[in-house]
């Protein structure tokens, strides 16, 4: 399945540990949130990157200590209706400041990778065709925002103004 | 009225193109309906019983002749020549061609118009008080800060995929006229002891199958903190709303399960939580820039009484019965707010053909300041008319069948479309409207029952809003036969209340003789003609009214 990061699709070399399955020696690996933070000191000892994987039910709040550790966050939409991802997003960016990547995974689609950029989303798995195309045009769908968000685009409220007095 | 700058405009437009594709790539087979679905709802596209069915919104209920002529032009150009205003202040086309809508978002964008978020689990149409402006109880114009709210909500990334719709309403006035209790959110804009002019906070409230009267979550929050606790608000529902079972999703049922407290705790909690650049704090000459598109209209210096309506009403009876029923007090002296009613015998609740839409639009731009509401009534409103004027209005709209002297009264009722129109209806809404008019048609009988508040849904999803009717209906299904239980006791205004079941339902053909057999036993329990039925059914109780009710053998 296409891996894009900023748009672009890349090799994905990451793989989720379910929970209660070893830890291959090598390679990169995401783990549950709940597995983290009860194993995450010999996580972190590994030499190889570590990541999380959130479920949409998960408090961000509790990855506060280690987000700089962290080489990779997946946020898990598992229908893509289920909107819970968009307020981890942000609180995980703007709230929490979180600078690494950050991925939506489950069930990503065309008329929500605007929405998953906007909430500061850099990386999506995509399963399409043209994966790079079909993100271009679905993410410039909209030229102006209304509200502040994790993209950092400035807003209509405040562009009607720059520059006046 | 607001009007679009070069932003609002390339958004609408942009909506529309982006809605074209999607209709194509449907067409095509490329994206299937289940995909498809979420899409179109948030473009106020719905799937109804025999056709595609296309929400407009018609942000706070507010509207121009411009406005109006061209939801005229789309319902004879795209529909079968009529409309239906709802009770969420917009108007609803029940006949349209799905590939044709790309081409009516384009033409309401042209009016600066949109379907935008007018169905969907995300923030819905911002709806208003359809006095705002012109009432002589308002504190404050509460239209800015829809708007701002519109904006904000427009395309939230944040909050369009909650789990369940989200219906915010604003009101700046003493008396509720937009059931802001009855809300997700409720806005009532208050004073706060420094007479700081902010809003009480009102969640949880709403109908459908579990109605409840929202709580005060807030007693006051200041204008500058507005968005930023909505944000709070909708976070906590977005977070933490039932996502396992759509009849439990909406975030009355959260707030009542967690408990008024604990909810205000958790919003309370994220509130503080939010940094400075989380904040939603808009500039402040922004807040004056939309403010000043609702700045008050340049009224007369005019006599509080008018000579020429004085004269004209002491000379017809018809129009001095219409123009004590329809018109409302306005805050200017020599000015009046009127009252179009959209439910003339015999016709669908909220109906109008594109003739009366276009009547409409003459007067009011006319006589009317150019100036026309939707209210959640389900009528129209002439917010500011002169009195010397009321006369030619009143003859202009007798001309056009508009000019029903029943607002407010028994046949000015609420319903739902029912089961003439609707996949999820149990029962037919319209006729049975239509045959409680006709039990009211003489207007000595009903003028003589004064305010009556009567409400039907075709089904417990309540669009027709039976809690909160002085006598509310609801229809239900019963082994295939149509059964309607009847309510009393609710109302929608400041002193919101859910009305109670009386008992077994009744038969179609039971509910209007019935609803005579109420009314009459109403008549003689009142302490005076100035009693409304609302009042002696919360000083005698239901007992009398339950015994006339079920009193046919």
């Amino acid at each position: 399945m296409p891996l894009l990061k900023d748009g672009r699709e890349v090799d994905n070399v990451w793989a989720h540990a379910e929970d209660g399955h070893e830890l291959s020696p090598g390679g990169c690996i995401t783990v549950s949130l709940g597995r983290f933070l009860s194993e995450h000191d010999v996580l972190l000892a590994r030499n190889e990157a570590i990541g999380v994987r959130l479920a949409p039910s998960d408090d961000p709040g509790l990855l506060k200590e280690h987000l700089d550790r962290l080489h990779v966050i997946e946020v898990m939409f598992p229908k893509y209706t289920d909107g819970r991802g968009y307020s981890i997003a942000q609180l995980l960016r703007r709230r929490l400041g979180y600078k690494g990547e950050m991925r939506a995974v489950g069930h990503v689609l065309r008329d929500q990778l605007g929405y998953m950029k906007r909430a500061g989303f850099d990386a999506m798995m995509f399963d399409s065709a043209n994966a790079e195309d079909i993100y271009a045009e679905a993410t410039a769908e909209l030229s102006e925002v209304y509200q502040a968000t994790a993209d950092g685009r400035e807003t209509v409220f405040v562009k009607r103004h720059r520059g006046r007095a | 009225m607001y009007r679009y700058d070069e932003f609002d405009e390339t958004l609408v437009r942009e909506r529309a193109k982006q809605f074209r594709g999607q209709v194509e790539r449907r067409l095509a087979g490329e994206l299937l309906e289940e995909n498809f679905k979420p899409l179109r709802l948030q473009n106020g596209v719905y799937l109804q019983l025999h056709a595609y069915m296309l929400r407009v919104a018609i942000p706070y209920g507010q509207l121009d002749s411009a406005k109006m002529r061209q939801l005229a032009m789309i319902a004879d150009r795209y529909d079968k020549g009529y409309g239906h205003f709802t009770t969420r202040q917009n108007i609803q086309y029940n006949w349209i061609a799905l590939a044709d809508i790309p081409d009516v978002l384009d033409a309401l964008a042209d009016v600066e118009m949109h379907a935008i978020q007018t169905s969907g689990n995300c923030i819905r149409n911002v709806t208003s008080d359809h006095l705002a402006g012109a009432a002589v109880d308002e504190l404050e114009d509460p239209r800015p800060w829809c708007e701002i709210i519109r904006q904000w909500s427009t395309f939230h990334p944040e909050f369009s995929h909650l789990p369940r719709k989200f219906k915010i309403a604003v009101t700046g006035a003493v008396a509720d006229r937009a059931a802001v209790r009855l809300h997700d959110i409720g806005l009532h804009m208050k004073t706060d002891d420094a007479g700081e002019v902010g809003f009480e906070v009102i969640v949880g409230g709403g109908m459908g199958r579990t109605p409840y009267v929202g709580h005060t979550i807030r007693e006051w929050v200041s204008k500058q903190d507005l968005l930023s606790y909505l944000e709070a608000n909708m976070r906590v529902y977005n977070r933490h709303g039932r996502r396992d079972n759509k009849y439990k999703a909406r975030i009355k049922i959260l707030v009542n399960e967690l408990g008024p407290d604990e909810y205000r705790r958790q919003v309370d909690e994220e509130f503080d939580a939010q940094t400075s650049w989380e904040k939603v704090i808009l500039p402040a000459e922004e807040i004056a820039r939309i403010k000043a598109y609702f700045a008050p209209p340049e009224f007369e210096t005019l006599p509080a009484t008018s000579r020429t309506f004085e004269t004209a009403r002491a000379a017809d009876r018809g129009l001095a019965r219409w123009a004590r029923i329809n018109l409302r007090p306005h805050r200017i002296a020599g000015y009046t707010a009127v009252h179009i009613s959209l439910k003339p015998q015999g016709v669908a609740p909220g109906d109008a053909t594109s003739d009366q839409m276009r009547a409409a639009a003459d007067i009011a731009e006319r006589y009317g300041m150019d100036d026309i509401r939707v209210a959640h009534e389900q009528d129209l409103v002439l917010a500011h008319v002169k009195l010397d004027d009321v006369p030619a209005v009143y003859s202009a709209l007798a001309a056009a069948g508009l000019a029903s002297a029943n607002a407010g009264l028994v046949t000015d009722l609420i319903a739902c479309p029912g089961l003439d129109y609707c996949n999820l209806a149990n029962a037919r809404s319209i006729s049975l409207a239509n045959e409680i008019q006709a039990a009211f048609a003489d207007p000595e009988v009903e003028d003589d029952v004064g305010t009556l508040h009567v409400n039907i849904s075709g089904c417990i999803n309540a669009c027709g809003h039976h809690h909160v009717g002085h006598i509310g209906v609801l229809g239900v299904d019963k082994k295939g036969e149509e059964f309607y239980q009847i309510l009393f006791g609710g109302r929608a205004d400041e002193h919101a209340a859910i009305g109670e079941i009386a008992g077994p339902g009744l038969k179609h053909e039971e509910v209007a003789p019935a609803f005579k057999r109420v009314v009459d036993r109403y008549l003689e329990l009142r302490s005076s003609q100035a009693e409304k039925f609302i009042d002696t059914l919360a000083r005698v109780g239901q007992a009398p009214f339950k015994e006339a009710l079920y009193a046919s053998a």
